[in-house]
């Protein structure tokens, strides 16, 4: 665990989207590693690979709407010693080509990297079909897999390339829509380390993505509000989770609470649930989709129904403390 | 005693065509070696009990081929990166990369006989985890022509002119994925790949075309922009011959459609669907076991004639 230093007065002045922070990483990297491939079906526009595209056409392969192929041709890019970035929506590079991720990918321990875009609820007005709440637990649950999820453009944007030093195969969640930025320009991503972005010793709130500006603001206001002192703890490698930053962050919190945009079972939650019922048995708040679909709206307007706003889990949360 | 059971005066023939060049193999020493890998498939799967034979005797003589004339490796060096790559996508059948792996000395023939046993590199399906010099992983049906894709463009990204060549079932091309790949090889022109299919119409239900039928598999391929070649899976030369061709033809991926009898050389498992997944109990195996004995022999009996006739011609 590192502790750093957020400047909370500027948070949220600037929006910017994780998959851009993707794009953007891509071709700096280009230039710099000769092993990197970016492969993509159908869909480099939205998920921001085009970049790369336009500049290293010769290191891109579009492989059409087809992702169970694009993972086998990212296994075999690995093979010829490649370091392939394979890019989809992540209902597609998680769901529909999930057994491929698992067979060819991750048990022959390929140097496979998933980017998967349009993550979660905040994929907004397409609705349901394409709103995957459930890929954090899908890729989690493959042993040797590992999982990072970025909580803003710069932690996205410097994440890629520790993703693309980090050996064997990862999975990287990014979203869709602008969201708040956290992080500064200037920052270093260290692969599987968790970050305390806020102090505090009653409670410890743990989050990624999104979440992590929503838990934040969310810890400010009840603060405000009670006499409570709150932790949050950004836990953008979900795996290998970082044990001992949550052993310390929690040295004194009555209770953790955990926020996703992704489904309640089997994701960061359930990650630290887990954790948390061997090690140290307390209670453990999980927030994100209750067992239940998303549906069309702005991400905005989707975050709020699904009461994941910081105003709404500070009201949420009051009650519990 | 070696665990194939074969006699010492077997080991030294067998030797003496290994010790060739693998040009200067004829067509009765790849056919000897063939019934050698048959035989070290049914060893193999009797003694793990489970497993497949009857893909494995089909694709013997392929094997024989791709291993002993056509294939480039050095087993001394076996992940050099001049090499070869031969993928294997329908994992299955995986005995008789085993049975050929082990006679061209990638390993012992004798650890044939931890096929599918705790703690054996020779997995139930073929796995890199346990064994890197398989070249792939597989076992669910559909998903190596995508990674022999993958690896073909990978390879001519380094400006690399090795061939990938993977096997595939008929039964695989069920699988939208194949297909998926297929499109994507010949939009790439992917040349430095070439697919063969083991087209023998059987898979574990019954027979292909009963199942769900292919229709016509060449058509279907050229279709999708590919050069394609049916041949006799069974015949040493056309074997051969359809490589040599693969190798040569620039521009597009290759694939060779091998007609194939499952259980080929044990009378009793041939275009059999049940020897598809179940293994031979013990008289079944001593029978399959003494059939291929004999072929074995016979082959013998002509490769002796043969050297009498190349020293009296000398």
């Amino acid at each position: 665990m590192r502790v750093l230093q957020i400047n909370f007065e500027k948070l949220g002045g600037e929006k910017k989207a994780t998959r851009d922070g993707y794009g953007d990483a891509l071709v700096e990297l280009g230039a710099k590693y000769e092993k990197l491939v970016v492969l993509d079906a159908d869909l480099s526009g939205s998920t921001k690979t085009n970049k790369f595209a336009k500049k290293f056409p010769e290191r891109f392969f579009n492989f059409g709407v087809a992702e169970q192929n694009l993972v086998g041709q990212a296994a075999g890019l690995a093979m010829a010693g490649f370091t392939p970035f394979a890019s989809s929506f992540a209902i597609f590079l998680t769901g529909r080509a999930w057994e491929i991720v698992r067979n060819t990918v991750v048990y022959p321990q390929l140097n496979v990297k998933l980017a998967a875009t349009h993550a979660g609820i905040t994929l907004g007005e397409d609705g349901a079909s394409h709103q995957i709440i459930e890929d954090i637990a899908l890729m989690r649950v493959i042993p040797g897999m590992k999982v990072v999820v970025p909580a803003d453009y710069w932690q996205a944007y410097h994440a890629v390339e520790k993703v693309f030093l980090e050996n064997g195969p990862v999975y990287l969640r990014l979203g869709r829509p602008a969201i708040p930025v956290v992080y500064p320009p200037q920052y270093e991503f260290c692969f599987g380390e968790s970050e305390l972005l806020k102090t505090g010793q009653d409670y410890l709130f743990v989050a990624c993505g999104v979440m992590v500006y929503e838990a934040l603001k969310a810890a400010l206001l009840l603060e405000k509000q009670k006499n409570v002192s709150i932790a949050v703890l950004n836990m953008a490698t979900i795996k290998p989770l970082d044990e001992e930053g949550l052993l310390e962050a929690s040295q004194k919190a009555k209770a953790i609470f955990t926020f996703e945009e992704h489904s309640t079972y089997g994701g960061l939650g359930g990650a630290v649930s887990e954790f948390f019922a061997q090690k140290k048995p307390m209670p453990v708040y999980r927030f994100g989709l209750k067992d239940v679909f998303g549906q069309s709206g702005s991400a905005d307007e989707l975050m709020a129904y699904y009461r994941l706003k910081g105003e709404q889990l500070a009201e949420d949360i009051a009650s519990l403390l | 005693m070696p665990w194939t059971l074969a006699s010492e005066e077997e080991n030294k023939l067998i030797k003496s065509i290994l010790a060739k060049e693998p040009s200067r193999r004829s067509t009765l020493d790849l056919q000897l070696l063939a019934n050698r890998i048959r035989r070290n498939v049914i060893e193999a799967v009797y003694l793990a009990a489970s497993g497949h034979p009857g893909g494995p005797l089909g694709l013997a003589d392929i094997y024989a081929v791709l291993y002993f004339k056509v294939l480039n490796f050095d087993v001394k060096n076996p992940l050099s990166d001049e090499r070869d790559r031969h993928l294997l996508s329908n994992g299955h059948v995986c005995a008789v990369k085993y049975a050929s792996m082990a006679l061209a000395g990638f390993f012992p023939e004798e650890e044939l006989a931890t096929f599918r046993k705790l703690g054996s590199r020779l997995q139930g399906h073929p796995s890199t985890r346990y064994f890197p010099e398989l070249e792939n992983s597989s076992g669910s049906l559909g998903q190596g022509l995508s990674q022999a894709t993958g690896l073909a463009l990978g390879l001519r990204l380094r400006k690399k002119s090795n061939h990938v060549f993977v096997g595939l079932s008929d039964g695989e091309c069920q699988e939208g994925m194949t297909w998926e790949a297929a499109m994507a090889a010949a939009h790439y022109q992917c040349d430095q790949l070439i697919a063969y299919v083991d087209w023998n119409n059987i898979q574990i239900d019954g027979y292909v075309n009963q199942v769900m039928d292919l229709g016509a598999l060449d058509e279907k391929f050229r279709a999708f922009g590919w050069k394609v070649q049916v041949a006799n899976g069974h015949d040493i030369e056309a074997i051969e011959r359809a490589f040599l061709w693969a190798r040569q033809e620039k521009g597009s991926p290759k694939v060779i459609l091998f007609r194939t009898t499952l259980g080929k050389g044990v009378s009793f498992m041939e275009n059999n669907p049940e020897w598809h997944g179940s293994p031979p109990k013990k008289e079944q195996r001593d029978k399959a076991l003494a059939e291929l004995y004999e072929s074995f022999h016979q082959l013998w009996e002509n490769y002796k004639g043969a050297r009498h006739e190349i020293s009296d011609g000398a």
